[in-house]
């Protein structure tokens, strides 16, 4: 599937002859080749969970957080390149405050997840800025109840009942495995909940429930294998 | 010459376009908190009033919140400026929540914060009006200090603001001790507050009580103190009395 560019994949300024802009897809492709991201949208809140694979034994179990909170109702993971994530985490954090500051209420995560995207988008009408190379999974809890959206490269931003970005973004969406042992085999799960359980505030999952959670889909791959 | 619409920066200390940047009396005024540390924790209580000047205009005003999980605040002075103190400890309380890494801001630190701000605004000449009561319990380790509008901080067994100091203070130092229970806290608390009650012209009988310990922080609903005022030497006080009428 991949293209070449050739002459037109310069600046993310310039469009090829058949319409696409090549370095916002370059940037997905960032997206593309890291550790999978999903999201889902229950009815009482959202789950979303991180596969972190990790570099080298040297690292300390908890570091290297890819699931950031950005105010008390929402929070987002990313995919890609992380420290591109960084930015744009601290980006939305930044305009959560000033929200709460300016209206007095929690910023409604349609409204977060338009100005996440509208910064990411930002980056791509300029010469002199490179895109971000990193896709984000947005989930929060406000009035109108739980909701899930993802923000592409590119700018784009939809609504989901659930999303997945990454490596195994395919397998996640058709066979429920995303994980590959061979390639991949140390990996961290890193997992947060926004929910009514907890108190619509969002947290990493507590440890007792998300070792069920592992041993449950454990116990259900070996039942796929079986099979 | 000035073209532009004219809004003289914050900095400014000249000019008379500045002055209304700047805080200059108080409006809306809440008066003493007293609080005391105890066995378990801090325990704290300010009445209930808002004075407006000598009118005591508000009387179901909370000047004492819980700051994130470890600290208590109260305040008295100018209540729009304690306002002001709680939205920007809002902001700090959300970014350390935010870091999501198991330590918490305790009373220690939102003291100091609060020094730091409150010195700075002084130095400015634009005072936040308040004279600040922080307490709180992490670790198990109790703490309760006190910062004036000036920026003057320091931490005590037994603190209070404005009238509380000449009132209550007194009292606290000949009966405050070590490891004092709850039920003996509160009662030296109700003390001094019936004596700023008799003798504190803004202060008004609705008041709450407020502990914190390491499990948590709980207030009191509002209630209010016996009073007695049938002292003979107030049955007829002018009765002997020297004077022209």
């Amino acid at each position: 599937m991949s293209s070449i560019g050739t002459g037109y994949d310069l600046s993310v300024t310039t469009f090829s002859p058949d319409g696409r802009v090549f370095q916002i897809e370059y940037a997905a492709k960032a997206v593309d080749n890291s550790g999978t991201v999903i999201g889902i949208k229950c009815k009482d809140g959202i789950v979303m969970g991180v596969e972190k694979l990790i570099a080298s034994k040297m690292m300390l179990p908890g570091s290297n957080r890819r699931i950031h909170s950005v105010h008390r109702h929402s929070g987002m993971a990313v995919a890609g390149l992380a420290a591109d994530g960084r930015q744009i985490v601290a980006r939305a954090k930044s305009e959560a405050t000033n929200y709460q500051s300016v209206y007095g209420e929690p910023i409604p995560v349609k409204e977060l997840a338009e100005r996440v995207a509208s910064y990411v988008h930002l980056c791509t009408l300029y010469w002199w800025l490179r895109p971000f190379g990193c896709g984000i999974i947005l989930g929060g809890y406000d009035r109108d109840g739980p909701q899930l959206y993802m923000v592409e490269p590119s700018g784009i931003s939809y609504r989901y009942f659930g999303a997945a970005i990454g490596k195994g973004k395919q397998a996640a969406k058709t066979i429920y495995k995303v994980h590959d042992e061979a390639k991949d085999k140390a990996f961290e799960l890193e997992m947060s909940w926004v929910c009514d359980e907890s108190k619509q505030q969002h947290q990493k999952v507590p440890d007792d429930l998300l070792e069920e959670a592992k041993v449950a889909a454990r116990t259900a791959l070996e039942e796929m294998d079986a099979d | 010459m000035n073209f532009t619409a004219s809004k003289q920066p914050e900095n400014c200390l000249l000019g008379p376009e500045s002055d209304s940047q700047r805080t200059l009396y108080p409006y809306v005024t809440g008066t003493s908190v007293v609080a005391l540390k105890y066995k378990d924790g801090i325990l704290m209580a300010a009445d209930m009033g808002g004075s407006y000047g000598s009118t005591l205009r508000y009387k179901s005003v909370e000047r004492m919140k819980p700051i994130g999980k470890h600290s208590l605040l109260g305040a008295s002075g100018e209540i729009s400026d304690f306002q002001e103190i709680l939205k920007y400890l809002d902001e700090l309380i959300l970014y350390d929540n935010m870091w999501d890494d198991g330590n918490s801001l305790g009373p220690k630190e939102v003291h100091n914060y609060l020094t730091r701000v409150m010195y700075n605004r002084r130095n400015k000449f634009n005072p936040l009006w308040n004279s600040l009561v922080l307490g709180g319990v992490k670790k198990g380790e109790k703490y309760l200090g006190t910062v004036s509008m000036i920026g003057v901080n320091f931490e005590d067994n037994h603190v209070a603001t404005g009238f509380g100091n000449h009132l209550a203070r007194p009292i606290l130092r000949q009966e405050w001790h070590e490891n004092l229970s709850f039920e003996d806290g509160v009662k030296l608390l109700e003390k001094c507050m019936r004596v700023l009650l008799y003798r504190d012209r803004s202060a008004i009988n609705k008041l709450q009580i407020a502990k914190i310990t390491e499990e948590g922080m709980t207030i009191s609903p509002p209630y209010s103190l016996k009073t007695y005022w049938e002292f003979s030497a107030f049955e007829n006080p002018t009765q002997g009395a020297v004077g022209s009428w």
